[in-house]
């Protein structure tokens, strides 16, 4: 049986102003779900609160993934727990090679099973890193060069997802990685993601379009308006907003439409 | 972003360090001297003596107040102690590119103890050896060159009194297109307390090539140190010099230093600085591009932690058409560590189609840090361009967390960054291994181990 990532009840609010209002959803290891919400629902605030970012401040509710309270783990424990963010808006650390970063990246993992670990080889680590580089049709340049500095949007997106694929997490939760990528890139970067699904991962997708949902084919789709999942269902979901946009939830569910 | 903060500390009284002219005399007699020196110094101490010792009214000092350092222990001329070089750390000592060296020279505590060359370089008529020496084997070619054109003792009192003081030099000698192709490395220790008064005079004929690493070094100590240091860079026509510059001095010494680069004509100099000790250190430092078509780069890294405080004076100065300067200094504070930039591009009348550019970037690790930057620019001719860029800011928790959450514990993910940081400095300077010899200390000063003793 693979690991389980249950939110329960997650109120979770940024400078005092209250984000998530009692979030609640499960997924296993090896499924797919989708997480869907207008602009500003708190869809990116649940991912970050995740991982553990530290101007998220959790209100209330619980997170246990595996038997563990992820909620008392540092950012960098929760990663080496098995958890993983591709990152909606990732950050550009001039000076530090993405080779380089996810040498530390995997020798901290190691060093954490076995206090001894030497590490990673460099021949090992550059064999690893150039199948996942040619897994996502990647330029085996990237490697050299300073993690998301000077990226193109879409190249921060598949810079995030060879992470992903060099990282191997148990629950990868993907915070509209689809966004500013041109057709074929998020061709490529979905088939990666397709390749990298299976029983030992679990993939939480958050995104606007349709597209990326008719590759990865999620069984489950969540909605979330103003801080909580309004509804869950299946495929059908997705049709329902493609089809009449978030209105009808809003209307049904009787959450204010705020305009900003 | 530019701060511009005022000291408010009640200012000491600052007391005169007990160097006497009998002493410096007899010290140069019994070196063996020649007139001309001791003339040089004697004026020089006539200079000294005719200044106030330099305080926070002035602007310079404005923001660095030393007026806490012990002269009675950091006063007096360091006694050598028939150490040798084997005192000096062998990764200091290494070489610089795989197992070749083009040459080593190094003192301690103001003593030679140890000089090779590479025979290569030998006939190629490269001089590199000591001060001393040189003076006695090639008086026409110090003469023409030792505090004449570079340093001269009316900048200011600890120039005035490395002038008329100094206690040791290196030389080094690069005759006309002649292409040093190994790096020549020197090394300044400093193990008992006292003052050591170094020189560095460094002449490149016209198209002559050199690139130099000089490193100044000291132990911990409990006592205070003083190092009051000049540098004196001559690049000639067309010629080309690299010159890095370490210091990694315990956290007991003062340094009061003075250098200054000059080029001519087409010439190019490479200056990189990396600081990363000393209990506080005031350091001039100038590129004059005097020949048209000159080029010149001053680079800098800082990392201070404990109450260290680290000041740093540029000046870029234009005085020829067609000159181009490029600067780019950065800080990363610690605990209650203090960094000064005060940076000026001067372009002189007539400097006509010059291009001078500098940033200095800091980053404070703590809330008790801090950091003075204060960017200038003196313009008196037309058609230039001159740009100047300065930020204070904090280690960033955006870049801490992302880091983290690919599993790299904090302290780890900080390393990176400042890693990362500091890279643009670092890959500047041509060795792989003295980069991460400089990464290594950073990241021993991140973890702490390396904190400074409050005195
Ligand atoms: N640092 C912050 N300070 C204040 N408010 C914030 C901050 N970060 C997010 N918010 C607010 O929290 C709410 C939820 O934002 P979040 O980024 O989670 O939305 P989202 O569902 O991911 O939206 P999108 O689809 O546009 O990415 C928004 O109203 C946003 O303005
Ligand atoms: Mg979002």
């Amino acid at each position: 049986m693979g690991a389980t990532l249950e939110i329960r009840n997650l109120h979770v609010s940024i400078n005092g102003t209250p984000i998530l209002k009692g979030v609640n959803l499960t997924l296993n290891q090896g499924e797919t779900h989708a997480l869907m919400g207008p602009n500003g629902s708190g869809k990116s605030t649940l991912a970050y609160a995740l991982m553990g970012h530290p101007a998220y401040t959790v209100d209330a509710g619980q997170v246990i993934f595996d038997g563990v309270e992820v909620l008392e783990l540092e950012a960098d424990e929760r990663s080496r727990l098995g958890l993983f963010l591709a990152f909606q808006y990732p950050v550009a650390v001039p000076g530090v090679s993405v080779a380089n970063f996810l040498r530390s990246a995997i020798n901290s993992r190691r060093k954490s099973i076995n206090a001894e670990d030497q590490g990673i080889t460099i021949p090992q680590f550059r064999k690893l890193l150039t199948q996942k580089m040619d897994l996502l049709g990647i330029d085996h340049k990237f490697a050299g060069r300073y993690l998301n500095e000077g990226f193109s949007g879409g190249e921060k997106k598949r810079n995030e997802i060879l992470q992903l694929a060099t990282l191997e997490p148990r629950v990868a939760i993907l915070d509209e990685t689809d966004s500013g990528l041109d057709i074929d890139a998020l061709r490529i970067v979905a088939d990666g993601v397709n390749k990298l699904k299976g029983p030992d991962l679990g993939v939480l997708i958050i995104t606007h379009y349709k597209r990326m949902l008719d590759y990865l084919q999620p069984e489950h789709i969540h909605l979330m308006m103003d801080g909580r999942i309004v509804e869950s269902g299946g495929p059908e979901l997705a049709e329902e907003v493609e089809a009449a946009g978030y209105k009808p939830f809003f209307e049904k569910h009787g959450v204010e439409v705020t305009e900003e | 972003m530019t701060t511009t903060t005022v000291s408010r500390r009640a200012k000491r009284e600052i007391v005169a360090p007990p160097f006497q002219w009998t002493t410096i005399l007899e010290r140069a007699q019994a070196a063996g001297e020649p007139d001309w020196v001791i003339e040089l110094r004697q004026q020089a101490w006539a200079t000294y003596e005719s200044m106030p010792m330099p305080n926070q009214r002035d602007e310079a000092w404005r923001r660095t107040d030393y007026s806490h350092i012990n002269w009675n222990s950091a006063g007096h001329f360091a006694i050598p102690n028939g150490a040798t070089v084997e005192h000096i750390p062998a990764e200091n000592r290494a070489p610089l590119i795989g197992d070749e060296q083009g040459g080593l020279v190094a003192w301690m505590d103001g003593k030679l103890v140890h000089r090779e060359l590479n025979e290569k370089i030998t006939k190629q008529g490269v001089i590199f050896t000591d001060l001393h020496t040189a003076i006695r084997d090639h008086a026409d070619l110090v003469k023409k060159h030792l505090f004449q054109k570079a340093l001269k003792a009316s900048e200011g009192k600890f120039a005035a009194l490395h002038t008329a003081a100094w206690t040791h030099g290196l030389f080094i000698y690069v005759p006309r297109n002649a292409v040093v192709e190994l790096p020549l490395h020197s090394i300044f220790y400093s193990e008992q307390t006292g003052a050591t008064l170094g020189h560095v005079l460094v002449v490149l004929e016209e198209g002559a090539q050199a690139t130099i690493l000089h490193e100044y070094l000291s132990p911990e100590g409990d006592n205070h140190a003083s190092y009051i240091g000049g540098t004196e860079l001559l690049v000639g026509n067309a010629a080309n010099l690299r010159y890095v510059s370490l210091q990694s001095w315990g956290h007991n010494m003062y340094e009061f230093s003075h250098g200054r680069g000059h080029v001519a004509r087409d010439g190019q100099l490479d200056w990189i600085v990396g600081s990363m000790g000393s209990k506080l250190t005031k350091a001039f430092m100038q590129i004059a591009l005097d020949g048209q078509g000159s080029w010149g780069r001053m680079s800098g890294m800082f990392f201070a932690d404990g109450n260290q405080l680290l000041d740093h004076d540029t000046y870029q100065s234009h005085n020829a058409p067609h000159t181009t300067s490029d600067l780019l200094f950065k800080s990363a504070l610690k605990d209650e560590a203090h960094s000064v930039w005060r940076g000026n591009i001067r372009v002189m009348p007539g400097a006509i189609k010059t291009d001078g550019f500098q940033a200095n970037r800091n980053m404070l690790m703590s809330d008790t840090a801090r950091a003075d930057s204060i960017p200038g620019l003196e313009i008196e001719a037309d058609d230039v361009r001159c740009t100047h860029a300065a930020t204070v800011g904090q280690m960033e928790e955006e870049y801490i967390f992302y880091l983290m959450t690919r599993g790299v514990p904090r302290i780890e993910a900080e390393r990176l960054f400042l890693n990362g940081y500091f890279w643009d400095v670092l890959e500047r300077i041509p060795f792989e291994d003295v980069q991460n010899r400089l990464l290594a200390d950073v990241d021993r000063k991140l973890l702490g181990m390396h904190t400074a003793k409050n005195k």
